[in-house]
């Protein structure tokens, strides 16, 4: 699904985003991104929704090699891929309602099927009653909300989030979290980047965390070497 | 290409102090041409009255039969280059000449013997009132046995040439200033509108629209901002046109077709801007 080998990304001013991160995210899979502001999370979301190309090793998504990806390639990546940010990034004079079509309406898809599959998604997130508000008329739980509809929509196989509960309070931030948990339960793979510990020792996810560039801590992996050597290291 | 309509007209609804701003200044940079334009077409109507006037003359000597000359202006009228071709017979020359020549009627009345030749007068067709045209012709009717000489003005057309010549430079070069000048603040315009939904482009990216959807509203709504800046400028060009006949000088205004050029070419300069602007932007981001 997701597959990074030997990543190394460097700045365009010099030095390195990334150092030889390799990991492998499967179908279905939820995994925590970790790690400080500037350790090269946003860089690894960036590489997967292929924003960015990597300066050596191989990034693939979705059977993309986003090394070697043409330009044209690039939007078809991101139809299968749902992406959502910690400003929200709504269209403020569209409706909750319009700003989910608008994601579907750029992919070409049938227009009469649009308006079923937006108040699909957004009953799916609790937000059915406000398709008709503006984003300011929401709270920002409420436009996470708008804004994982949006990346819903098009049915995408990942979603990624990057840092969505940054701009939430605590309230808030346990209700989205628990839509992406419902989310991943039916089956589509969660790949999210917080530096929230707290919400990542809430749930038994996989974590994956980096340290100015570097991947120093995976628990798919490390779990599985503890288990092997009983525990101990 | 309805959900491109519906974008477009939403930039107008959603930015109407741009779009408005975009509108006139496109009207006002076409305006200025379109004024320009003005002085052109009426310099070229003006020229074109001085244009008419070139006439060759061929004086037939004395004596030539009718069947002669009846011959001769039917060959004559038949030259790709002729417009019109009149006999003016001896006696016609002289009612001519006095009725013209008012200070002479003495003189004239006295004569005993009609001193004025014969003579046929020939205008060109628009397009062969040059200097190169008027001798070839003259030289063609040299060859009429009958004919005693050729007069047409040499300096007098070689002249108006040369002024053509001048009009037709200074006309394409400040026209070409002109345009350029409209070309970049009409692209600047639209830059503005373009970088007003940057944001909304971003979105639209990450959302898996391709370049050419994200392109196709501005095209359209590029287009229609030229057209709408095309169509105010003729309408104050117009304005001042109308002004300038009363107040100023008897002048012509485009024809249709011109019109239609001018508000043409600011619906193409809107779609180019639109598409370098866009084009831009999107190989930036």
């Amino acid at each position: 699904m997701i597959k990074f080998t030997s990543v190394f990304k460097a700045f365009p001013k010099g030095g390195l985003a990334l150092k030889d991160v390799s990991f492998h995210v499967g179908k279905g899979e939820f995994a925590f991104l970790t790690g400080h502001s500037g350790a090269g999370k946003s860089t690894v979301m960036k590489l997967i929704y292929a924003e960015e190309r990597p300066t050596s090793g191989e990034v693939r998504v979705s059977g993309y090699n986003v090394n070697e990806m043409k330009p044209r390639e690039v939007p078809l990546l991101r139809r299968k891929l749902g992406i959502v940010f910690q400003d929200f990034r709504l269209l403020e004079d569209r409706t909750a309602e319009e700003n989910v079509a608008f994601a579907l309406e750029v992919t070409s898809a049938r227009s009469s099927t649009i308006a079923a599959r937006v108040m699909r998604v957004l009953t799916q997130v609790g937000l059915a009653a406000k398709a008709q508000a503006y984003p300011r008329e929401l709270s920002g739980g409420e436009q996470q909300r708008v804004a994982i509809a949006r990346a819903l929509v098009n049915e995408p196989t990942v979603l990624l989030a990057d840092e969505p509960t940054g701009n939430l309070d605590e309230r808030a931030t346990r209700g989205v979290f628990q839509l992406l948990r419902d989310i991943n339960a039916s089956g589509t793979a969660v790949v999210m980047a917080t530096h929230d510990l707290d919400l990542v020792r809430q749930a038994p996810y996989r974590v994956i965390e980096l340290q100015e560039g570097a991947l120093v801590y995976d628990s798919a992996v490390d779990e599985a070497r503890d288990q092997a050597t009983g525990g101990t290291v | 290409m309805n959900l491109t309509l519906r974008e477009a007209m939403l930039t107008f609804k959603r930015a109407p102090l741009l779009s408005a701003l975009s509108v006139t200044t496109i009207a006002f940079s076409l305006f200025v041409l379109g004024l320009f334009g003005l002085v052109v077409v009426n310099l070229q109507g003006a020229l074109q009255g001085v244009e008419e006037r070139v006439e060759i003359v061929a004086y037939l000597l004395a004596g030539t039969p009718g069947e002669a000359t009846a011959q001769a202006l039917t060959d004559i009228q038949g030259f790709p280059e002729v417009q019109t071709a009149n006999y003016v017979s001896e006696d016609d020359a002289l009612a001519r000449a006095r009725a013209e020549l008012v200070e002479l009627r003495d003189v004239m009345e006295e004569l005993e013997r009609n001193p004025l030749p014969a003579s046929i007068e020939i205008k060109l067709k628009p397009g062969f009132r040059d200097a190169d045209h008027v001798s070839l012709v003259a030289e063609r009717l040299r060859g009429f046995g009958f004919i005693d000489d050729v007069r047409f003005g040499r300096d007098w057309v070689e002249k108006l040439d040369r002024l053509r010549g001048l009009a037709a430079a200074v006309g394409i070069v400040v026209g070409a200033a002109f345009a350029v000048v409209a070309i970049i603040i009409i692209g600047t315009t639209i830059r503005m509108a373009v970088l007003q939904r940057s944001r909304e482009i971003a979105i639209m990216r990450l959302v898996g629209a391709t370049d050419g959807f994200i392109r196709r509203p501005f095209l359209l709504q590029g287009a229609i901002k030229g057209l709408l800046g095309g169509a105010v400028a003729i309408g104050l060009s117009f304005a001042a046109y109308l002004l300038i006949n009363r107040y100023l000088l008897q002048s012509s205004f485009f024809t249709t077709e011109q019109a239609a050029a001018i508000v043409g070419f600011g619906a193409v300069i809107g779609l180019l801007g639109s598409a370098t602007s866009v084009g831009r932007h999107l190989r930036r981001v």
